[in-house]
């Protein structure tokens, strides 16, 4: 009889949902490809792929397709489970993260309303970051189990990077947690929307949690755990076939995620700049539509950034790196939280 | 010390300031460089649809001439070979008999003449030695192939395309790109 209680349809919904969010983020990641050779293209003066398809449109495909086709390659000496293991950690971790965020407001169909974010759990952040320090486990386990002192070498270096830019990314988000009042993406996201967006407010926590951001998706000049010019590839380099693929594209999911809480976290997540979406609650769901469109340019625009980034400077030296985490971010955000709840104090006085 | 040219700069050894510390401010200057890139004009040459212009003086792949009668001009000498310094040219002569005076343009002629684009460094020397204008280098070069039987040109891959019965083939072959160029 218990069954009988349970919301059936609540549970479809979200399986659709969860469906959609994956199959939307794999989507995402697959153009990321196909967006960063164009933009490392065009920054080196070239024009990228423009073969498979109208303006190459079709090459990630292509380059799916030649991953698949790659002889599956497991060392001898390599821990057999754990080597399967690391990608696959990788990769749902990278997948996880998008549980909580708010992708866009509430929309009505066949009478019911759907809120299009898969759990608004009031610890939202704290999800995302536990989440997001798993991923290393996949970096960790995939250069262990591989056999080999470059894979072991990179995947300490990169343990280590995204333990020390972790504290700093947290650190940063406090201050931002001192004046939302609330760990739920959902009611930040609303909070923005009410007032202005918080990087008004938080400028150097965002410019903290972005450099963090970048170190913790390992990407330039943070990418110290591939390091093609001193570890030949790093922990993936004994992988091959798809499993290489799971750890490419690990990184861009990685990457859109956190673009994604990004701009939920100070850019006002789905909310559409200079226009009140209160007093248009008649447009229904095209309202969550327009936000939806809202948020995913904003995403965009963060990724093209990340990208920007990553083919103009080189990549750090290990002690720059460590340098900058624990001497200079760390003190930054602190010094930021304590200006902030010094702030608050004073306002609520 | 004297320096050697008027452009050595003394180099900055100064501690970083906390900003310079912190990348943040070069960074950005650096991805103003990257966005002016990303603006401007591509040096890309799509390859099989455009092609570079080669400089007059360009040698590519030999070819054996003929005469305006679509005779082969070329008496196997060897005088090619002897002048090639890759040892590329081979060949083998044979006489004319009666009948083929359509065919060639001396009493002696080539039976056999191969070249092998592996070794063949495209330096010009054959055509320099050659007494008869038989030989030349053509504005193409020799394309890829997957082993190496298909680098040793013969005679039928380099002779010209005959005047008489092909006259485009045989001005395109020459190298007269106007007539290339009207075509498309």
């Amino acid at each position: 009889m218990y069954l009988l209680t349970v919301d059936w349809i609540l549970l479809l919904e979200k399986l659709i949902l969860i469906a959609i969010v994956v199959m939307a983020s794999l989507l995402v990641a697959m153009y990321s490809t196909y967006a960063e050779r164009k933009i490392a293209a065009f920054m080196q003066d070239r024009i990228g792929p423009n073969r498979a398809g109208p303006f190459g449109i079709l090459q990630p495909l292509a380059d799916g397709g030649k991953l698949f086709f790659k002889e599956e390659i497991i060392p001898n000496h390599s821990n057999k489970i754990l080597f399967i293991l690391g990608p696959s950690l990788a990769m749902l971790t990278a997948m996880m993260t998008c549980a909580v965020v708010p992708w866009s407001g509430d929309i009505n169909l066949f009478g019911r309303t759907i809120p299009l974010q898969i759990a608004d759990v009031n610890i939202g952040i704290l999800y995302v970051f536990a989440v997001v320090s798993l991923g290393v486990y996949g970096i960790m386990i995939g250069g262990w189990s591989s056999n080999n002192k470059f894979s072991l070498l990179a995947a300490l270096r990169g343990a280590s990077q995204v333990i020390s830019y972790e504290l700093a990314m947290g650190l940063s988000l406090i201050a931002l947690l001192m004046m939302t009042g609330s760990l739920s993406l959902k009611t930040i996201v609303e909070q923005q929307m009410a007032s202005h967006w918080n990087v008004l407010y938080q400028p150097l926590a965002f410019l903290i949690f972005f450099v963090c951001a970048l170190a913790e998706c390992n990407r330039t000049p943070f990418d110290l755990a591939e390091a093609e010019s001193e570890l030949n590839m790093g922990y993936h380099q004994e992988y091959s076939s798809m499993k290489l693929g799971f750890y490419l594209f690990a990184e861009y999911v990685n990457m859109f995620i956190s673009s994604a809480i990004m701009a939920t976290l100070f850019f006002g997540g789905y909310d559409i700049p200079f226009f009140n979406e209160s007093a248009h609650t008649d447009w229904g769901n095209w309202l969550a539509v327009a936000g939806i469109v809202c948020f995913m340019i904003k995403i965009s625009i963060f990724i093209f950034v990340f990208m920007w980034i990553r083919w103009t400077v080189p990549r750090f030296r290990y002690d720059q790196l460590m340098n900058l985490g624990w001497k200079k971010l760390i003190p930054l955000a602190l010094a930021n939280m304590l200006v902030t709840g010094a702030v608050i104090l004073w306002m609520h006085k | 010390m004297t320096t050697l040219t008027n452009r050595a700069k003394p180099v900055d050894r100064k501690p970083m300031t906390f900003l310079e510390s912190i990348y943040l401010w070069n960074i950005f200057k650096g991805m103003m460089i990257t966005l002016k890139h990303f603006f401007k004009k591509k040096a890309t040459i799509q390859y099989p649809e455009q092609t570079r212009p080669f400089s007059p003086v360009f040698r590519g792949v030999q070819i054996l001439n003929r005469d305006e009668d679509g005779r082969e001009r070329c008496t196997a000498c060897g005088l090619c070979a002897l002048a090639c310094p890759a040892e590329a040219i081979t060949m083998e002569a044979a006489e004319r008999l009666s009948g083929e005076e359509n065919l060639y343009r001396e009493e002696k002629y080539a039976a056999k003449y191969e070249i092998n684009m592996l070794r063949c460094i495209f330096c010009g020397f054959c055509e320099e030695a050659c007494p008869k204008d038989a030989i030349y280098l053509s504005e193409t070069f020799a394309p890829s192939a997957y082993n190496r039987k298909n680098f040793i040109y013969n005679k039928q891959d380099l002779l010209i395309p005959d005047p008489k019965t092909q006259p485009e083939e045989f001005a395109q072959a020459k190298g007269l790109r106007e007539i290339n160029k009207k075509n498309k």
